[in-house]
This record gives structure tokens, C-alpha cells and sequence, in this order.
């Protein structure tokens, strides 16, 4: 369980969270969503500790971040940041080498080998392997960037927008290997994501934000409704409801 | 890749052999100790300045930038002479060489962290700027330098003349031994830490996501960095443009992002450039034109060539 408790913060004096206390409870896929600045992508990298607390604390599982050990914490959580790094020219298979990190500190096993082909695999990006990164289309990449999280095998996995570079087929195919992720192996998913339809159709949870605070969470059929377009959104959209869940005619 | 290096490591053996034994006309007692310890100079000042450049290439996640377009060689030739010019008097006679370059490799070092250190963690994602500092702190270091050395007693001057200027010919022999002795403490130690480098390389939030924070290897890289710079400021004078040379040669040749790799190739590269270019300017074509001028010229084209193509990483 990720555990978050009075979590505020601010940037030159800006609230950008405030006061957020919130459980993520084990497994499941859970889609972060809300309008643009309301600080979903600086909640998700302070639970990636990718930056330093201010107030508040976070705990994975029994590990609290900003105390426990670094590498303790990249064995049990991974992040896929909006904007990822732009990496040297390295080939495909050793990106998604990389992490295999945590475990073997750059001395890689057979089995870490495995555990990269199989990610390569999953990612439908088997035949790229050896391809240089710097030659990749920006979803190729995007593909390679979630290959890596993938072989990390982390049992929390936070993704901000991951969807943007990819097209619908990619989307799809993403979304179900999240799915199956949640599902079949009993990790935690969190997910920034705009499109609500896809929070909609995918997530097993939804937590709205808006200017810094947790407004409104649980199953997408109890959150997303025209009270909470018009309240979080600022806009009246229609609300279908299908077998499929709600669908917000956009 | 492997074998590349074995080519490479023979190569080298190879010129230092013709580096000792060419026209030999001497008893052997003067010419051993007399050209091995210019050898010895050469080799470390080659390792010093090509796993400073690939160390520094590494936290400043680029392909153009080395310790010495950032103005680290003018910095220690100022602290040198700074330190003399305080001193003063027949004091710095007396008091050994190897203290001097002790208390200037120490300075140096806080300076970088100072400098660098703050410099890194602002202005990282902005190449220009960068560069445009390092400039800027260059002019600035040689001009105070300069300065200084105006004002300083000409007996004096000869402490610091050893530093000033870039040449392979005379090589600071009192420093051979306490510079070999940090440079291997140095090298070994980035040796032990040449993975979590390699995760360092991959960018800022991937390294945190990987389990190593960046930000204290980072600093730790700049001290290394500063001792090295140190040891081959100390003995050769400052080299513009060497490790730019050799580690854009090393990632041609070993074309990785491997510092398992990379470290190796590039100090083979650095020890062929300066063993075998001395030996060949030298030795057997008798030309007067110093070495550093040639890698310089040389050096300084790659500088403009990659900056040109506008290398992003």
C-alpha cells in the first residue's frame, strides 16, 4: 500500500499540493486524473522520490521514502516520468537492461537476460533489440523507456501519460499489458492520464485531483458522472452510461 | 570490443619499447631512469586527462564539454600561483614541491565542488551556457593568472613556470611518484564505481528510478575529476584539448556507452597520442614543433567539428 499522509508542496512560494492524505491500496490499476496544473505529475514524482519531501510523508509498503535505502526502494517501485530522459546512444536491449539494476548492480545473470527478452517480448519490441535508441520513432521509444520499467518487475509501477507518444494500437496493447500487470501479477499500477474514457474503461480506480487536493476517488462508475466534469473539469460534457462503463461524450 | 583494446594495449607496448630504446647512444644507467621516467610522466598524464574528460562527459551528460574547456587547468595554474604569490619570498623554496601541488590539488578541489557543483545541478540541461561559462571562467582564471604572475619576483616565477604552459619535454620528475600514487588510488576508485557511472549517464530521473541518486556521485565525480586535472596540470602543464581528442577517438573506435569500455579505450588512445607522437616528433622525424601544438590543432578541430554538427549527447 502506498501511503501518503499531509502531503503538501509548494514552488517559489506556489501551493502546488495541499494537504493530501490518501491510501493507493495493493494491486489494481488506479488512473490519476484532472485538469491540466493540478499537481498530478509533481504528486506522482514525490512518490517516485525523483524530488525531495517538504512537508508530509510517504510510505511504500514499509519503506518510507527520503529514509530508506535507495536501492531497496528501485526494487519495489518504478516510474516512468512524462518527459523521460533522453539516453546516450544505446541499443534497445541494453536500455531495458538497465533495469535489472537494482538486482545485480551491473553484473547481469542469465536470468536477467531472460527476464529482458521476455520484457522485450511483452512490449512487442523483440525485433528492435539491437537498434540504436537515436533511430527510434518517439513511440518506439516510448515502448523501450516501458520495456525497461517492465523488466525492473517492481511491485508498485507509477507511469505519467505514458500514452502520448503512441498510437491507438499502441495505446490498446499498452493499456492491456497494464491490465495484466494489475491482474495476473498482483502489481500496483498508478497512471496519469487525460483521456477519462480510458481511465473509464481500464481502471479499477479513479482519483481526481484539482488545484492540489484529492477532490474525488473511487470506482470510475461512482466518480465519473456530470457533477464531477463540471466541479473538477470546469465543463458540462454528456455522460453515457454503456456496458463498458461510463463513457464522457467529449 | 575486447580485442580493439588488446590492438590497441600491444600498440602501446610497442611504442613504448622504440620510446626507450631508439637510438640509444648512451650507457644504459643514465638512459633508463632518464627516458623511463619521461615515459612513466607521459602515461600518466595520458590516463589522468582521458578518465577526467570521460568522467566529466559522464555528470554533464555531453559529448563536447572536458575539464578543460571548463577552465579546471587554468583554475589549479591560478591556485598555484596564488599560493606562490601569498607565500612569498624564499619561503616556497623551501618548502618541497610536493607540498605545494598537495595544498593547490586541495584547493582545487573545493573550488570544482564550489564552482562545478553548483554550476551542474542549474545549468546541466543548457549545453551553450555551459560552454559559455566554462569560457568565461577560463578567460577570467588566465587573466588573474596572468596577472599575478606580473607581480610576482622572477625566482618565484620559476615554481610556477613548470604549470603554465602545456609541454611534454620536461615533465615535473619530483611529482612522478606522489602523482602516480593519486592516480592509482584515483582510477581504482572510479573503477570500483564504473556501473553505477554507466546508470549515471542515462539522465537524471532514470538514475533515481534505478536506485542511484545522482546528485552524490556527481560531487564525488568532481573531486575525482579535480585530482586528476591536478596531477596532470602538475606534471605536463595545461592540454586543451587531449581529452577531448582522445575520448571522441575512443567512442569511435569502441563505439559504447560502456565505462568498463570506454575507461580503458580512452586512456589507451591518450598513452598512443602522447607516447607515440612524442616518439614520433621527437625521436624519428627530429621535428621541433612541440606536441601540445599538434593536439591542440588537432584537438581543437574536433571541438569544432562536433560543436558544429551540434552533437546533443
Amino acid at each position: 500500500m502506498i501511503r501518503i499522509e499531509n502531503l503538501s508542496y509548494a514552488i517559489e512560494g506556489k501551493e502546488i499540493l495541499r494537504d493530501i492524505t490518501l491510501d493507493v491500496p495493493r494491486s489494481g490499476f488506479t488512473a490519476l486524473i484532472g485538469p491540466n496544473g493540478a499537481g498530478k505529475s509533481t504528486f506522482l514524482s514525490l512518490i517516485a522520490r525523483l524530488e525531495p519531501l517538504q512537508t508530509g510523508s510517504i510510505h511504500i509498503d514499509d519503506l518510507q521514502i527520503g529514509q530508506c535505502s535507495d536501492r531497496d526502494l528501485a526494487q519495489r517501485l518504478s516510474i516512468l516520468p512524462q518527459v523521460p530522459d533522453q539516453p546516450p546512444r544505446l541499443a534497445v536491449r541494453e536500455l531495458v537492461g538497465f533495469g535489472r539494476y537494482p538486482y545485480n548492480r551491473g553484473r547481469p545473470t542469465s536470468d536477467d537476460g531472460a527476464k529482458v527478452d521476455h520484457a522485450l517480448s511483452v512490449l512487442g519490441i523483440t525485433d528492435l533489440a539491437q537498434r540504436s535508441l537515436d533511430t527510434l520513432s518517439g513511440g518506439q521509444r516510448q515502448r523501450a523507456q516501458i520495456a525497461m520499467i517492465f523488466a525492473q518487475d517492481a511491485d508498485y509501477v507509477l507511469l505519467d501519460e505514458p500514452l502520448n507518444n503512441l498510437d491507438l494500437a499502441g495505446t490498446r496493447t499498452l493499456l492491456v499489458i497494464l491490465r495484466n500487470l494489475a491482474e495476473q501479477h498482483g502489481k500496483t499500477v498508478v497512471m496519469v492520464v487525460h483521456d477519462i474514457n480510458i481511465a473509464s474503461r481500464y481502471a479499477d480506480r479513479i482519483i481526481a485531483m484539482k488545484e492540489g487536493r484529492i477532490v474525488r476517488q473511487g470506482a470510475p462508475d461512482e466518480v465519473i458522472d456530470k457533477a464531477l466534469l463540471h466541479d473538477v473539469f470546469a465543463t458540462d460534457a454528456m455522460v453515457l452510461s454503456s456496458d463498458f462503463g461510463q463513457v464522457v461524450l467529449v | 570490443m575486447a580485442r580493439r583494446l588488446w590492438v590497441m594495449a600491444g600498440l602501446l607496448a610497442l611504442f613504448c619499447v622504440l620510446f626507450m630504446t631508439w637510438n640509444a647512444r648512451g650507457p644504459w644507467s643514465f638512459l633508463l631512469p632518464f627516458r623511463g621516467t619521461k615515459l612513466a610522466g607521459l602515461l600518466l598524464v595520458g590516463m589522468s586527462v582521458s578518465t577526467a574528460t570521460l568522467l566529466f562527459q559522464t555528470i554533464t551528460q555531453n559529448r563536447i564539454l572536458t575539464p578543460s574547456i571548463m577552465g579546471f587547468d587554468a583554475l589549479y595554474v591560478f591556485l598555484l600561483t596564488l599560493a606562490v604569490y601569498l607565500l612569498g619570498g624564499m619561503t616556497v623554496v623551501h618548502i618541497p614541491p610536493q607540498v605545494t601541488f598537495l595544498m593547490t590539488a586541495g584547493t582545487l578541489t573545493l573550488a570544482a565542488l564550489l564552482l562545478f557543483g553548483t554550476l551542474l545541478r542549474t545549468t546541466k540541461s543548457d549545453l551553450l551556457r555551459m560552454i559559455l561559462t566554462g569560457i568565461i571562467f577560463g578567460a577570467l582564471f588566465r587573466s588573474l593568472t596572468s596577472f599575478l604572475q606580473r607581480m610576482i619576483d622572477p625566482n618565484e616565477f620559476a615554481v610556477i613556470q613548470v604549470a603554465s604552459f602545456a609541454r611534454f619535454t620536461q615533465i615535473e620528475v619530483v611529482l612522478l611518484a606522489l602523482s602516480a600514487l593519486i592516480t592509482a588510488l584515483v582510477l581504482g576508485r572510479i573503477w570500483l564505481i564504473r556501473n553505477r557511472l554507466d546508470v549515471l549517464a542515462l539522465g537524471r530521473t532514470t538514475a533515481i528510478t534505478l536506485g542511484e541518486p545522482p546528485r552524490r556521485l556527481e560531487l564525488e565525480a568532481l573531486v575525482l575529476i579535480a585530482l586528476l586535472v591536478s596531477v596532470s596540470t602538475a606534471l605536463v602543464g595545461p592540454i586543451a584539448f587531449l581529452g577531448l581528442l582522445v575520448v571522441s577517438i575512443a567512442r569511435l573506435i569502441t563505439p559504447t556507452e560502456a565505462h568498463s569500455i570506454l575507461l580503458p579505450s580512452a586512456a589507451l588512445i591518450a598513452g598512443l597520442t602522447l607516447v607515440g607522437g612524442q616518439f614520433l616528433m621527437e625521436r624519428a622525424f627530429r621535428l621541433s614543433t612541440p606536441l601540445s601544438v599538434v593536439i591542440d590543432l588537432v584537438g581543437g578541430a574536433v571541438f569544432l567539428i562536433l560543436l558544429l554538427k551540434g552533437v546533443r549527447r
